[in-house]
């Protein structure tokens, strides 16, 4: 038992070591396939030099700076490191099970659009550091829509604000109020008192109000304004939402809904962007020429509910054909923190092109959020966020064989290893034993 | 009227029964005669009450030649042949040419399995869609509920069934849900269309006994402040179930021994619960225990040893690979995951490794899928767990990987003297796969079962459809499987 605790102290003594950022100088990547998924485009053999946790440069045939740290990538496929999106990473530890350590959703009638998952973050969770060895080094943290309660709510609740953040080890935070989350069709009726009817009406009355508050700040505060359908909190949260500053993510599953949400979006000039969409092949073209982006579950081929009876698994490929910009969710957080990567695979496997899977996990979600200025490709000028891969990155038979984030790399170890190692000893199992 | 038509088929079972004892007196030598119970009362006299009404449709004389064959037994054949006629794998290895009139399927390129075997599935008891109204797979209104039987819940019409046939999932065992100690009877279907379940059932697969450990049994009844609400309780739960079918069984022997006897004889009142459990302790029925903890699973170990049974399988399993010597001493299964875990607290100690470290540590592991979409990708889920164990240095052969998903499950089953590899003599179960299967791109071009083509991905003749999805606004599926064509 003593035994045990000092081992235990001795690791975290270790990890903590590992967790000190590297002096940020030079680095420089060779010898590597650089996916970049940007302007450089695929280069078979080059080089990618990064300066201060930047990068400054990358291509074929440059020279590497003196006293640079070379990593050698051996042949390795470098691409920008995986965005995961639609994940509560860094906001909750366990899940459904231990619901204490889940700070992904609130369940307060009181409080909805104003929820903001930034406040949450725990750079010390485990499940970092699992993410981080699928090659994930940035996430779009999501709130959870509640379910609706019983029996018949009448208010059609937000889940809240979504943050960015990446994997690293400094101040996480990328980004807050990066989008807000609603939930329209089945569920968001539910919510509305149980039926399509009611939901877009109260929408409708809601951001009405919203506007009329931004209007009448100074009647609100002296208590000479009419009832309003929301607290101040939720009202204020709201005003970048109608004026069109932060998107709307809602989602949304049959085709019918899908064209409702962008009618709204449009008379109401909001920022929309679409979320599930199962049916969103079917009317890909309304969508593409609505230039309304799509995050999608790319596993997602079962008819679960009578709102997706047209799930499957060519929505990717035919999306991506209509011109619609097209994000690949990560499957599940607690199933899959190590695979987003897969997911994007399998749209491959039915149709969508390589190059397009892998924008949909890098390139395509930074822009959607509005940071592609910093992160999302292989390109002069961004965050070094950049994983270099045994093989193929969509691959399950590949894994990263280094990790950077803002330049840093970082250590691939994560509690899954710790239990790995300890038990192999236990189990007299030795490694190409 | 109802009660009239019931009344009188009663009454016809009672003249059949009371004609079948006249008839005794007209033989020369005349046992003693048995007091026949009246049909349904005794339950050793029918052990299958609700048959497999599957027969395999008469299947040509098929030759797969120049394919990369990665069979669960024999070493992979990079460029191999299979034979498959009535039903059954009649020939596999290299250099064999095709018989004459075989029908010939060129597979240069391309790559053959053994069908795959999901041996934890709950389609068709929580089919799609998801609705209230066929929520069917958690009987959950007492934590002993061993008189259920799964294939009395299931819808066939569930189309996750075809989805997984897309998969290469040939075989399946269908579960009750784990909110209950005891949840009752699984069901094991050949993945093959038809509008009952009877017409699914594997003939003469034994039948499982689902249990479960852990969270979720005390979680659903203490919450309702009912018992069990702790790991003891559940323990204290198992136990006088045991007991009691300890107990039933012995007043079964009993009277039976009474009647061997010639001597009259009360027969106990036969109980649907404890028939299930004391097919356990004849070794008839399988346990299929959820359980993911090491601890818990060395607990129903010792259970196991007070009242005389086997453990076939654990199920989940997450923390396998800490107790890998016991399971393997004591021949128990593990059927597990790759990626899931840290969903709940017994989970949070789920590794990518289990599956390999078993397997190095001579321990029968088998994945599976618990889920309608990941029952799709099995092959990628053995993929995953396959490089896990290259990178901790275990040396997992792509042999070993495909066994997790095929011969292995079919030994959990008690099915794998029929099917689970490509063995000659088993049924011709088969999937022939456009890529290697340990790759993310790879789809079953085409899937037999017992022989016949059951699914072609470029072949609508070849493609079941569910009764549910007709008339439904979806995309032929024939059109979904042109990787990089034209939709």
């Amino acid at each position: 038992m003593i035994r045990t605790r000092a081992l235990l102290t001795a690791s975290l003594l270790a990890s903590s070591a590992l967790a000190l950022p590297a002096a940020a100088g030079t680095i420089v990547i060779t010898n590597a396939h650089i996916e970049s998924v940007g302007p450089a485009g695929d280069i078979p053999s080059g080089t990618i030099v990064i300066q201060n946790g930047k990068i400054s440069a990358v291509g074929a045939g440059l020279n590497v700076p003196a006293g640079a740290q070379v990593i050698d990538a051996k042949g390795g496929v470098a691409t920008p490191g995986l965005v995961a999106v639609g994940s509560p990473i860094s906001v909750a530890e366990v899940g459904e099970g231990v619901q204490e350590t889940n700070d992904s959703g609130t369940a307060s009638d009181r409080l909805s659009a104003a929820f903001d998952v930034s406040y949450a973050v725990n750079p010390d969770s485990i499940i970092i550091p699992t993410a981080r060895l699928g090659g994930v080094t940035d996430v779009v943290v999501t709130p959870e829509m509640r379910r609706a309660r019983a029996p018949r709510p009448t208010n059609l609740l937000f889940a809240g604000q979504a943050a960015i953040i990446d994997l690293g080890q400094g101040d996480m935070i990328e980004k807050t109020q990066a989008g807000m989350v609603l939930e329209l069709g089945q569920d968001g009726a539910a919510r509305a008192g149980g039926a399509r009817g009611a939901e877009i009406v109260l929408l409708r009355q809601i951001l009405d109000d919203v506007r009329y508050y931004e209007g009448h700040r100074t009647d609100y505060d002296q208590g000479r304004t009419k009832t309003l359908a929301l607290g101040e909190a939720d009202l204020q949260a709201l005003i970048p939402v109608v004026d069109g500053k932060e998107p709307l993510i809602v989602t949304v599953h049959r085709a019918s809904d899908i064209l409702e949400a962008i009618r709204f979006a449009r008379e109401e000039k909001l920022q929309l962007i679409l979320e599930g969409a199962e049916e969103g092949w079917r009317v890909a073209d309304q969508i593409a020429a609505a230039h309304v982006p799509v995050m999608i579950h790319a596993f997602q081929d079962l008819p679960e509910s009578f709102e997706q009876i047209g799930a499957t698994l060519t929505n990717a490929a035919r999306l991506q054909a209509a011109g619609v910009e097209l994000v690949i969710e990560q499957p599940s957080f607690y199933t899959s923190a190590r695979t987003p990567r897969i997911d994007a695979g399998r749209a491959v496997a039915h149709g969508l092109s390589h190059e397009a899977a892998l924008a949909a996990i890098t390139l395509n979600p930074a822009k959607v959020f509005g940071v592609s200025d910093r992160i999302g490709s292989i390109a002069p000028g961004k965050d070094a966020d950049i994983v270099i891969w045994s093989g193929d990155p969509l691959e399950p038979m590949s894994a990263p064989t280094h990790v950077l984030v803002k330049g840093v790399e970082e250590p691939l170890r994560d509690r899954d290893l710790d239990l790995r190692d300890r038990y192999m000893a236990i189990d007299g199992l030795t490694p190409g034993g | 009227m109802t009660k009239l038509r019931r009344t009188a088929a009663a009454l016809a079972a009672l003249a059949t029964v009371s004609w079948t004892v006249s008839a005794w007196p007209e033989t020369a030598a005349p046992p003693p005669a048995p007091e026949a119970l009246p049909p349904g009362l005794d339950p050793f006299a029918n052990p299958d009450p609700y048959p497999s009404t599957y027969h395999p449709a008469p299947s040509p004389l098929v030759a797969i030649i120049h394919a990369d064959i990665i069979d669960s037994i024999a070493p992979e054949i990079p460029d191999g042949t299979v034979v498959m006629d009535h039903g059954k794998i009649v020939a596999m290895g290299a250099g064999l040419a095709a018989p004459a009139g075989a029908h010939i399927i060129d597979a240069k390129g391309r790559f053959v399995t053994p069908g795959l075997i999901d041996p934890h599935s709950h389609l068709g008891v929580y089919p799609s869609p998801a609705v209230e109204a066929m929520s069917d797979g958690n009987e959950l209104t007492d934590p002993d509920t061993a008189q259920v039987w799964a294939e009395h819940s299931v819808w066939p019409q569930d189309p996750g069934f075809e989805r997984a046939l897309e998969g290469g999932v040939t075989t399946l065992q269908i579960l009750p849900g784990s909110g209950n100690l005891f949840g009752g009877r699984s069901a094991v279907l050949k993945n093959v269309w038809s509008d009952t379940v009877q017409g699914m059932k594997f003939p003469d697969a034994p039948y499982g006994l689902k249990m479960a450990c852990g969270e979720n049994p005390k979680r659903v009844y203490g919450s309702k402040g009912r018992f069990p609400s702790t790991n003891m309780g559940n323990v204290a739960g198992y136990r006088a179930a045991w007991i009691r079918a300890r107990d039933y069984l012995r007043r079964w022997d009993a009277y039976k021994a009474k009647v061997a006897r010639g001597e009259k004889a009360e027969a106990p009142l036969r109980d649907l619960q404890l028939d299930t459990l004391v097919g356990v302790l004849q070794g008839k029925i399988r346990i299929q225990n959820h359980c993911y903890r090491a601890d818990e699973m060395a607990q129903m170990i010792d259970i196991s040893h007070e009242f005389g049974f086997h453990i076939t399988a654990f199920h989940h399993a997450s923390e396998s690979y800490k107790i890998a010597a016991l399971l393997k001493r004591e021949g128990i299964c593990s059927v597990t995951w790759t990626e899931w875990f840290g969903f709940k607290m017994e989970s949070f100690d789920g590794i990518e490794e289990n599956a390999a470290m078993l397997q190095r540590a001579g321990a029968c592991v088998t994945l599976s899928s618990d889920d309608a979409n990941l029952i799709q990708h099995l092959n990628v889920e053995a993929a995953l767990a396959m490089a896990a164990g290259d990178r901790a240095g275990l040396g997992v052969t792509r042999t070993e990987a495909i066994s997790w998903i095929t011969l292995n499950p079919a030994k959990v089953l008690g099915i794998d003297a029929q099917t689970g590899s490509l063995t000659p003599g088993k049924m011709a179960d088969v999937v022939l796969w456009s890529a290697d299967p340990f790759s993310v791109y790879a789809v079953p071009d085409q899937v037999y079962i017992d022989g016949n083509l059951t699914w072609d991905a470029h072949d609508r003749a070849h493609q079941p459809k569910s009764d549910f999805m007709l008339g439904q606004p979806v995309i032929e599926a024939g059109e979904s499987h042109l990787t990089g064509g034209a939709f």
